[in-house]
């Protein structure tokens, strides 16, 4: 889940992450950026840079202002307070007309009077250019997202995926410099959707346009992304490439966000570089290596994702941490097995194991005794 | 068997109330008129059997149609009356769609008030209603005793009488079969495809005629022939608010039906008045179909 994006290569090699470039200057900046609606403040103090061509997503529960975001970057809002610079240029008083920003909304947003080919060259012929360029620009944009052979039909009269590509198509054509798309996959079945997630990375490295995404699918962001930013009431929470959000994000709300999570709460003592958490009477200490200071007694929050639990009949010899417990569910997807685990406290763990083996053959059930054990790196501990 | 009763309802419903009594009418075109109750001849008699029918099919005729051609009041009341149901047309449409607009663009919480202020002129009589203009519009009227009074004019304007007239009180009449199916239409516009189009690069302006007006043109059509058809053949608000000058064929039939008591040439009027609406009323249900079609 989280590999995709490490690995971008840049034009002239090289990893792609400007973002570490103290150089770099970035495309676009929101530099404290509110914006209320009456009382209701749905972007809070915001500051992010993007960077040019940068595959960036926004993710967050419904309201927590993503959407705002991109619709003050298209020019459908303006912020009540700060500015938004593209370029190195504040954008405020330009309209959505003017703007180098094309969006792909969510509802698609195709004019259904209109064909497949009259709705992408609909922004070029605003520009005024000149016929035989539109041709060849829709022509392009057609192969580009495999259209050719629907260029007559009207919107209603093509599946969804393909509505989809016709959007994308139709924001892609004026070649923007930056490409905003709401929701871009919500509508489409979970098979199409997987599929298309590839197809969009693939036409983002063809562009080399920037890409902002907003969804609430976290896979969908871990997937396209090559960072992602995290939201909750208005604010930013994190914002990191996706496998750091993934193995180490910065509070609880963002691991309990992304993908599946156990989290043990105790007090730290700190030991050395590790520290052990006390998370139940006469429970032995759990160890954990971090980098963060905790002083000793202060709250911590150890989380650690079901697939770093090692689930064994017998107790392990060696581990740095281990615990017993019942097997109380399990959930079977498959290719793997999501083991709830309660330990004698009442604590309930998710453990996940690969299913190499046949189920017929597998080697615990319910209500089994089972020790669950995993590193101490394998958890991240976390203040809050 | 019983969907088929559920089927023959509205043929019998139309057979009752349209068809028969157009084939009275169809009938009394073919006839001659006569000093006599019915003042026409000649009329079917069942006793004599047969050779009475054929008889009876003897004596009809084209004569009165010949005779609409003949005289040049008839074709150039028909013109007139195009004319002026085609520009009454065009003016409440001009009035129609901004208010239109502009409620389809009003505060949901507003929207059914508006609607219901568009309607509520039915609750009141008709003829009351078309009445009152001639309050409105005659020399000593509101409309001239305002006029004078904050000094843009210094003689009374003619307006009642006139074809101006005729043409306030056919748009005020009908405004609301314009207004309501062009609201119709664009309430169901979607913001978001304005805002696509201002994205792709539209001024508000372009955006209205690029998207706004292409997704209402059914409502355009459907209204603008709600409004030309019975406005084709209005007799009421030219008998009541148009003067000498004014030429229209609804008030041509009720003169040659109760004035000249010439019933045959007053159905021959009528038939080809029928003939000229069918082309506009086919046009509008084609209209009505195609949309229903492509909203699949």
């Amino acid at each position: 889940m989280a590999d995709s994006a490490e690995a971008r290569p840049m034009p002239h090699g090289g990893i792609f992450e400007p973002w570490n470039d103290p150089t770099a200057s970035p495309l676009i900046r929101f530099e404290n950026v509110t914006k209320r609606f009456g009382d209701f403040t749905a972007i809070d103090d915001l500051t992010i840079d993007i960077f040019e061509r940068e595959f960036y997503a926004l993710l967050g529960p419904s309201g927590c202002g993503k959407t705002t975001l991109m619709r003050m970057l298209a020019g459908f809002e303006t912020p009540t307070e700060g500015t938004i610079l593209l370029a190195g240029q504040d954008i405020s008083p330009i309209p959505p007309n003017k703007r180098a920003v094309n969006m792909m909304f969510q509802s698609y947003a195709l004019f259904p009077h209109l064909s497949v080919w009259e709705n992408i060259a609909f922004g070029l012929k605003r520009e005024g250019m000149a016929k035989s360029e539109i041709d060849a620009r829709v022509d392009e944009m057609l192969r580009l997202t495999r259209l050719e052979r629907f260029a007559k039909r009207k919107p209603h009269q093509i599946s969804g995926g393909q509505r989809q590509r016709v959007a994308l198509a139709r924001s892609l054509a004026k070649a923007p410099k930056l490409l905003l798309l709401d929701e871009p996959l919500g509508a489409l079945d979970k098979k199409l959707r997987q599929e298309t997630q590839f197809e969009l990375m693939d036409i983002q490295e063809k562009t080399g346009t920037t890409f902002v995404i907003v969804t609430h699918d976290q896979e969908e962001a871990m997937t396209v992304a090559s960072r992602v930013a995290v939201m909750d009431e208005g604010r930013i929470i994190q914002v990191a490439t996706p496998d750091a959000i993934y193995e180490d994000p910065s509070s609880v709300y963002v691991a309990d966000f992304i993908g599946d999570v156990n989290l043990i709460e105790g007090r730290a003592r700190p030991e050395g570089d590790a520290l052990l958490l006390d998370w139940a009477e006469g429970e032995r200490p759990l160890r954990c290596k971090t980098s963060k200071s905790f002083s000793a007694g202060q709250t911590c929050h150890l989380a650690i994702r079901p697939e770093k639990l090692t689930i064994s009949a017998e107790e392990p010899a060696e581990a740095d941490n281990r615990a017993r417990g019942r097997i109380l569910d399990i959930a079977y997807l498959g290719n793997i097995s999501t083991y709830h685990v309660e330990l004698p406290g009442g604590l309930v763990l998710k453990a996940q194991a690969a299913n190499t083996r046949r189920i017929a053959r597998r080697s615990f059930t319910w209500e089994d005794e089972v020790w669950l054990s995993w590193t101490e790196t394998a958890g991240v501990a976390l203040e809050r | 068997m019983g969907r088929r009763l559920l089927i023959a309802v509205p043929y019998l419903w139309l057979l009752a109330l349209f068809l028969i009594p157009f084939l009275i009418v169809l009938k009394i075109s073919l006839s001659d008129p006569e000093l006599a109750i019915p003042p026409y001849t000649p009329t079917l008699d069942w006793r004599e059997g047969w050779a009475g029918f054929t008889e009876f099919l003897s004596q009809l005729d084209f004569e009165n149609f010949v005779f609409l051609t003949e005289d040049d009041l008839y074709w150039k009341a028909y013109l007139s009356s195009l004319q002026i149901a085609a520009l009454s047309t065009l003016l409440a449409l001009l009035v129609g769609y901004p208010i239109a607009y502009a409620m389809a663009r009003a505060a949901p919480e507003w929207r059914p008030t508006l609607l219901m202020l568009v309607i509520l002129p039915f609750w009141t009589s008709f003829l009351i209603r078309v009445y009152s203009w001639i309050g409105i519009l005659s020399t000593e009227g509101y409309l001239n005793q305002f006029l004078l009074g904050i000094g843009v004019i210094s003689e009374p304007l003619t307006i009642l009488n006139t074809n101006v007239a005729v043409y306030i009180g056919i748009v005020y009449t009908y405004l609301p079969f314009m207004i309501l199916p062009i609201y119709a239409a664009l309430e169901k516009l979607d913001d978001s495809l304005l805002e696509a189009a201002e994205d792709l690069g539209c001024s508000r302006l372009s955006a209205f005629w690029l998207v706004t007006v292409p997704l209402s043109k059914a409502g355009i059509i459907a209204g603008c022939f709600l409004v030309f058809i019975p406005a084709l053949g209005e007799f009421v608000i030219p008998s009541l608010l148009g003067g000498s000058e004014t030429l229209m064929i609804g008030k041509v039939l009720w003169e040659e039906f109760f004035s000249n008591r010439d019933w045959p040439v007053a159905s021959a009027v009528a038939v080809v008045l029928l003939l000229i609406l069918i082309v506009p009323i086919v046009l509008f249900q084609r209209n009505e179909q195609r949309q229903r079609e492509a909203e699949g």
